[in-house]
């Protein structure tokens, strides 16, 4: 199986490259329609602004392939932005439009904490998880972000505190995201991509 | 359940190599960038910074070479910088494996070098490095490795950085730099208090108690260090089983 890591230039795809290959995956990256149609299992990175995301699904035409692979059951991964994307909506520039898989709007962390919420965090897990499973409960992962998505969700299988309760890990059929970044969260990050490497065989 | 405090190792290489001084001056060879970097991300090091305090523009390629080879070795954030001077320059170091630039001289002389790197990559990825000495009961901000005086104050200008776009100080006290007799917490606090982001306290750093004392008295949220580190005189395991018994929050064991 191969994972293609959806490349609309976000600043971490490298690292997710070396991560998977410490893994001994077989990746690719690619901004096109097609392979994201052939996928086999997907992987959306992300770090930085939102519209950067929102917009190049829209100008490079992977909207469309992106929502049906998923609807199809292609395993998917999305990282950081790749996880707030999957909502309807971001208050960082909500002219814009998520892929409206999942219900809810990502919101602005509060401004009673230092934003960006940047380092390592613990998360409380609501319930079974595939990619959390075998993972120490008190182990950090990183993250770098100052919007979150809302942990009222249904899909929701754990969150994270940092002025307010927010998803952290949803997971919804073959549709799974992390608000952190396993690429670099050290060895809970690269266990928690093994897992999804193991759902997606 | 919150976010941990950060230990940062800093490479400071000139170019190629890891090189180390006392407040600046008087530079010695410290090993291979790479062979550190792993060992760091081996002994649970949260993030690591590779600095490049040369700077010279004819041998950035060694630089951007120096941090492919050392995120190569990494599964933790990497921050690169020294001599950024353009957004083409921050892109460079972006593309070569870092996850955040750190801008200094240029930005005090050129502020929307910030702006522009913020709108690029976002403010998590653009860290401002303030090198800060007291003078009276204020701090001026330094410039060129710590050498000459802006004539700026360190809260104003970091505060102007912040609304710039910057994601989190690195606020390096150039009174402490080499002196291994702590970190100026009444300075990093003072900062720490006026800006919204993280804030990273360097200079100064020898015993476990100076790392306790910035996390506690100094409202940092991130502690960096190079020679005790390199050398071995602080081994990063038994600094975060140190800071955890103490009531400090680290990614503790790692």
């Amino acid at each position: 199986m191969k994972v293609t890591i959806i490349d609309y230039g976000a600043g971490n795809v490298p690292s997710v490259e070396r991560a998977l290959e410490r893994l001994g995956a077989e990746s690719e990256r690619t901004s096109s329609p097609e392979d994201i149609s052939r996928a086999q299992a997907l992987l959306l990175p992300g770090v930085g602004h939102y519209s950067a995301l929102a917009r190049a699904l829209d100008e490079q035409n992977l909207r469309a392939p992106l929502v049906e692979a998923l609807r199809r059951g292609v395993p998917f991964l999305g990282i950081c932005l790749g996880l707030q994307v999957l909502f309807e909506s971001s208050a960082e520039s909500p002219e814009m439009h998520g892929l409206s898989l999942l219900a809810g709007k990502v919101c602005a962390l509060p401004s009673n904490v230092k934003l960006p919420h940047m380092g390592w965090n613990q998360i409380a897990m609501n319930r079974e998880s595939q990619l959390l499973a075998g993972i120490d409960p008190s182990v950090y992962f990183y993250f770098a972000h100052s919007y979150a998505a809302p942990d009222s969700n249904g899909s929701t299988s754990a969150t994270c505190f940092h002025g307010t309760s927010f998803a952290a890990v949803v997971e919804e059929r073959n549709i799974y995201g992390v608000q952190f970044h396993p690429e670099k969260s050290g060895e809970a990050g690269s266990r928690l991509l093994h897992n999804f490497l193991r759902l997606a065989a | 359940m919150s976010l941990a405090h950060r230990i940062i190792p800093c490479l400071d290489t000139d170019g190629t190599r890891v090189v180390k001084g006392v407040n600046f001056v008087g530079l010695r060879d410290a090993g291979d960038p790479r062979a550190l970097a792993a060992r760091y991300n081996k002994e649970g090091a949260d993030e690591l910074v590779v600095l490049d305090i040369a700077a010279s523009r004819d041998r950035r390629p060694t630089f951007l070479e120096t941090i492919r080879r050392v995120a190569a070795e990494l599964s933790i954030p990497l921050t690169a910088g020294g001599g950024i001077q353009t957004l083409e320059d921050g892109r460079a170091v972006v593309r070569a494996g870092a996850d955040k630039v750190t801008v200094n001289t240029a930005a005090v002389a050129r502020p929307e070098l910030i702006s522009e790197l913020s709108r690029e990559f976002g403010a998590q990825a653009v860290v401002l490095a303030i090198d800060a000495k007291r003078n009276g009961r204020h701090w001026d901000v330094m410039v060129r490795g710590g050498r000459e005086s802006a004539s700026r104050d360190v809260v104003e200008w970091a505060r102007e950085g912040v609304s710039l776009g910057a994601g989190e100080i690195l606020l390096t006290s150039v009174d402490r730099d080499g002196t291994q007799i702590g970190f100026d917490t009444e300075l990093t606090r003072e900062i720490s208090e006026a800006v919204t982001v993280p804030v990273i306290a360097s200079g100064g750093a020898k015993l476990p108690k100076h790392f306790v004392d910035i996390f506690k008295e100094g409202a940092a949220d991130a502690a960096l260090a190079a020679s005790i580190f390199h050398d071995g005189v602080q081994p990063i395991r038994a600094l975060k089983e140190f800071l955890f018994k103490n009531g400090v929050e680290v990614r503790w064991p790692c």
